[in-house]
C-alpha cells in the first residue's frame, strides 16, 4: 500500500492534532472533573414521591457554600414550582422523572441534563450572575412538550 | 455505451421512485414545521406538530435515503459485476416488498396519530405495537436486500477466484456489512423490548438499555447514509472530471476504517444522560474521533484527484487545476457543493462529540442545523447529483440541456436555502432554542424572545431558508418525473447517458483488504470492548422498569 508523501504529512498532522484534542478533553474531564451531567444512581420511577430525596423537591442548604436542588420532572412541568438559589455558591442539581424522558435545561448555562425515568441525573453548577433563568424541556415528551418550562431566580 | 439488463433497471427505478415519493411528502412536512415554529401557521385540530415532525424524520432520514441507496447500489453492482441472476432478483424483490410493507404500516400508524414518538421512539413513550412491527419489517426487508446483493458479489468472487472485486462492489459490500452489524442493536431492542411491551405481553421496559441499543444503531445509521455518497465521490466523480481514482488501496482502507469506527461510538449521543459512567462515555468519545482518520483520507483523495486531473489537462501554478474542473457539468458541480458542505458539517460533528462540549448544544436547534449540513446536503445533494444522470441512464431517455439548466437552479437554490436555514439553526441552538419543539414563546420569557429578534439568529430566517428549500425540492421532483416519463428517448449512442464509473488501478492493492472476516472480527471486538461492560451494568443495576405512556 502506497501513501503519497503529502498524504503522510496530512495524516500525521491530523492524527497529532487528534491526540492533542483528546488529551485536552481527557485531562479536563478527569483531572479537573469537568464532565457532562450523569451519575449511576437509580430509582423506582413509580415511587419517586416516596423516595428520598425526591419526596421533598426543593432547594436544600447543605453548608454555607453548597446547596442541593431536588427536581421532579413530569409531563408537562417541574416540581418544585419555584426555585430560588444564591449566586456564587455551588449548586448541585438532582433530577428524575415520574413518567417519560424529559430534560432539565437552563438557558444560557451549561446545565443541560437528560431526565430519564428510573435514573437520577446530577450536575454541579455555580451561577455567576443573579437574575431570572429560563429552564425548558428540550427532549420531546408529548403534546404539551413546548409548554414545559420553569424559571430559576438567582439572588445575590 | 455499456448497459445493464432491463430487469435490473426496473428494480433500481422502482426503488428510486419510492425514494422520491417519500422525499415529496417529507419535504412538505418540513415546510409546515418552519412556519409553525415561527408562529405563522396553526395546524387544524386533527393534525399535530409532532405527527408531522415524526413523518418528516422517518420519510427523509429513513425512507428516502434507504430506497435511494438501494436503487443506486443495485445499478452500480449490476454495472460493475454483471446482470443479476434469477435468485438475486427474487430476493431483491422480496426485500423490496418487506421493506415497503413495513414502511406503509409505520406511516399508517403515524397518520392515525398512534405513533407520535418521533423517529427515535424513545421509551417509555409508547406507540401502538404495529408501529414497531413496521420498523422491524423495514429493517428485515433491508437485510434481505443486502443479502441479495452480497449473494451477487459472492457469485462473482467464485467466478473470479483470487481477484479483487471492482471498487464499486467492494464499497457496496463494506456499506452492507456496516448496515447489517448496525441494525442488530435496533432489531434487538424492537423485537425483545418494544414489541412485547407495546402489545402488553410484559408490563415494563428497561429505558436506559433501550436508549443505548437504539444509539448503537443510530450512529452507524448516519454512516449508512454517508458511505453511498462516498462511493459516488470516490468512484463516480473521477470519471466525470476525466480522471482516475487517486489510490485504490487507500480508498478501500478508508471504507474498512469506517466499518471499524462508526459502530462502537453510540454513547456520544448520550453524553448528558445518567446510567452510563464517565469512563465509558469517554472511551466511546475517543473511538468516535478515530473516524476523523478515514475522513481526512477521503478529503485528501478527493483533492488529490482534482489536482492531478487538472494538471494532466495542462493546469499550472498552485491553484490552476481548480479552473480546469468541469464546473458547467451539473453532475460534477452538484457533488462538489455537496462535499463542500461537509467541511463545516464534519467540524460541527467534532464539536458535538467532544464530551463536555456536548452540553452546550445537546438537543438544541444546533443539532438540527448540523444534520441538515451532513445528511441534508452532503448526502442528499450527492443523491440529487446522481439522480440527474441515473434516471435517464435507467430509462434510456435524454438528459436535455433545459433539464441540466433546471438542475443547476435546483442545486443552487438548495444551497442558498440550506445556508440560511442551517446557519440560523446553529446560532439559535447556541442561544438555547430547543430542537423537536413546536412554537412556544415560553410566556414571552425574555430569553425565548431573543430567538425571534436577530437577523440570522431568528426563526423567521430559518423559515425563509426552509421555504427556498421546499421550492428547490419541488424543482427536483419535476426533474425526476420529467426524466422518468417525458424526456425524449435517446436514439443514438451519442445521446445516451453513461454510467460514469472511474477506472481504479488495483496493482498496488493488498489482498488482505478484501478479507472481510478480518474486518468483521475487529469490528466485533471493538464493539465488545465498548459495549459489553456498560450494557451488563445497565441490565444488572436496572431500576424497576417503566410502563408505557401516551402523552400526545
Amino acid at each position: 500500500m502506497h501513501f503519497h508523501k503529502f498524504e503522510k504529512i496530512w495524516l500525521g498532522f491530523g492524527i497529532l492534532s487528534l491526540l492533542l484534542f483528546l488529551s485536552i478533553i481527557g485531562v479536563t474531564a478527569f483531572a479537573f472533573n469537568h464532565q457532562p451531567s450523569g451519575g449511576l444512581e437509580t430509582i423506582d420511577p413509580e415511587k419517586v414521591d416516596q423516595t428520598a430525596p425526591f419526596d421533598k423537591p426543593g432547594v436544600h442548604k447543605i453548608n454555607d457554600d453548597t446547596y442541593e436542588v431536588i427536581i421532579v420532572a413530569k409531563a408537562f412541568g417541574y416540581e418544585p414550582p419555584e426555585i430560588k438559589v444564591p449566586a456564587g455558591k455551588k449548586i448541585i442539581f438532582k433530577v428524575t422523572s415520574t413518567d417519560v424522558t424529559h430534560s432539565f435545561s437552563i438557558i444560557n448555562t451549561n446545565v443541560n441534563m437528560m431526565v430519564v425515568p428510573g435514573q437520577i441525573n446530577t450536575k454541579e453548577y455555580t451561577f455567576d450572575k443573579p437574575g431570572e433563568y429560563l429552564v425548558i424541556c428540550n427532549e420531546y415528551c408529548g403534546s404539551g412538550h413546548h409548554f414545559m418550562k420553569t424559571t430559576i431566580e438567582v439572588i445575590e | 455505451m455499456k448497459q445493464i439488463s432491463l430487469a435490473d433497471k426496473r428494480l433500481a427505478l422502482t426503488n428510486i421512485i419510492f425514494a422520491y415519493i417519500a422525499f415529496l411528502i417529507g419535504t412538505f412536512c418540513g415546510l409546515l414545521q418552519v412556519f409553525i415554529r415561527n408562529d405563522a401557521l396553526t395546524l387544524p385540530p386533527w393534525l399535530d406538530y409532532y405527527q408531522i415532525l415524526t413523518a418528516h424524520g422517518v420519510l427523509l432520514a429513513l425512507i428516502f435515503t434507504t430506497y435511494f441507496i438501494f436503487g443506486f447500489l443495485i445499478s452500480g453492482m449490476s454495472y460493475s459485476l454483471g446482470s443479476f441472476g434469477p435468485k438475486v432478483h427474487l430476493f431483491s424483490w422480496i426485500g423490496f416488498i418487506v421493506t415497503t410493507a413495513g414502511t406503509l404500516l409505520a406511516i399508517v400508524e403515524i397518520i392515525a396519530g398512534r405513533a407520535s414518538v418521533l423517529y427515535t421512539f424513545y421509551a417509555p413513550l409508547q406507540a401502538s405495537g404495529w408501529y414497531y412491527v413496521g420498523l422491524a419489517l423495514f429493517v428485515v426487508g433491508t437485510w434481505i436486500y443486502s443479502f441479495a446483493l452480497i449473494g451477487h458479489y459472492v457469485k462473482w468472487k467464485k467466478q473470479n477466484k483470487g481477484q479483487l472485486s471492482p471498487l464499486f462492489a467492494f464499497m457496496t459490500i463494506a456499506t452492507l456489512i456496516l448496515w447489517i452489524i448496525a441494525c442488530l442493536g435496533v432489531v434487538a431492542t424492537v423485537l425483545f423490548q418494544f414489541i412485547p411491551w407495546a402489545f402488553g405481553w410484559v408490563d415494563t421496559i428497561n429505558v436506559e438499555l433501550s436508549r443505548s441499543l437504539f444509539w448503537y444503531f443510530g450512529h452507524p445509521l448516519v454512516y449508512f447514509w454517508l458511505l453511498p455518497a462516498y462511493i459516488a465521490w470516490y468512484v463516480i466523480v473521477p470519471k466525470i472530471i476525466g480522471g482516475k481514482v487517486f489510490s485504490d488501496s487507500l480508498a478501500r482502507l478508508s471504507f474498512v476504517l469506517f466499518i471499524l469506527f462508526s459502530i462502537p461510538v453510540g454513547f456520544h449521543h448520550q453524553l448528558t444522560e445518567p446510567g452510563i459512567s464517565s469512563f465509558w462515555k469517554f472511551l466511546q468519545t475517543v473511538l468516535t474521533f478515530m473516524v476523523i482518520i478515514p475522513s481526512l483520507m477521503t478529503a485528501f483523495s478527493m483533492f488529490g484527484t482534482f489536482e492531478k486531473t487538472g494538471r494532466d489537462k495542462g493546469a499550472t501554478g498552485l491553484f490552476g487545476w481548480f479552473f480546469k474542473l468541469p464546473w458547467k457539468d451539473i453532475r460534477f458541480t452538484s457533488l462538489f457543493i455537496a462535499m463542500f458542505f461537509f467541511i463545516p458539517g464534519g467540524a460541527g460533528g467534532i464539536i458535538n462529540a467532544s464530551f463536555q462540549l456536548n452540553e452546550v448544544i445537546h438537543n438544541t436547534l444546533w443539532v438540527v442545523g448540523h444534520f441538515h449540513i451532513t445528511v441534508g446536503t452532503p448526502v442528499a445533494m450527492t443523491f440529487m447529483g446522481l439522480t440527474f444522470w441515473l434516471i435517464p441512464y435507467l430509462t434510456g431517455r435524454k438528459l436535455t440541456k433545459a433539464i441540466q439548466k433546471l438542475a443547476f437552479i435546483q442545486v443552487i437554490t438548495w444551497s442558498i436555502g440550506m445556508l440560511l436555514m442551517s446557519t440560523s439553526q446553529h446560532i439559535l441552538g447556541l442561544l438555547g432554542a430547543p430542537r423537536r419543539t413546536a412554537y412556544a414563546g415560553y410566556m414571552d420569557d425574555p430569553n425565548a424572545l431573543e430567538w425571534f429578534q436577530g437577523i440570522l439568529s431568528n426563526h423567521v430566517t430559518m423559515a425563509i431558508g426552509g421555504t427556498i428549500l421546499f421550492l428547490s425540492a419541488m424543482i427536483l421532483i419535476y426533474i425526476v418525473f420529467y426524466t422518468l416519463l417525458a424526456s425524449p428517448k435517446a436514439n443514438s449512442i451519442e445521446e445516451q447517458v453513461e454510467f460514469p464509473m472511474a477506472e481504479s488501478d488495483m496493482s498496488d492493492t493488498p489482498k488482505f483488504l478484501e478479507n472481510w472476516w478480518i474486518w468483521i472480527g475487529i469490528a466485533i471486538a471493538l464493539i465488545a470492548i465498548a459495549y459489553t461492560i456498560p450494557l451488563i451494568q445497565m441490565i444488572e443495576h436496572a431500576p424497576p422498569g417503566s410502563s408505557g405512556f401516551k402523552t400526545w
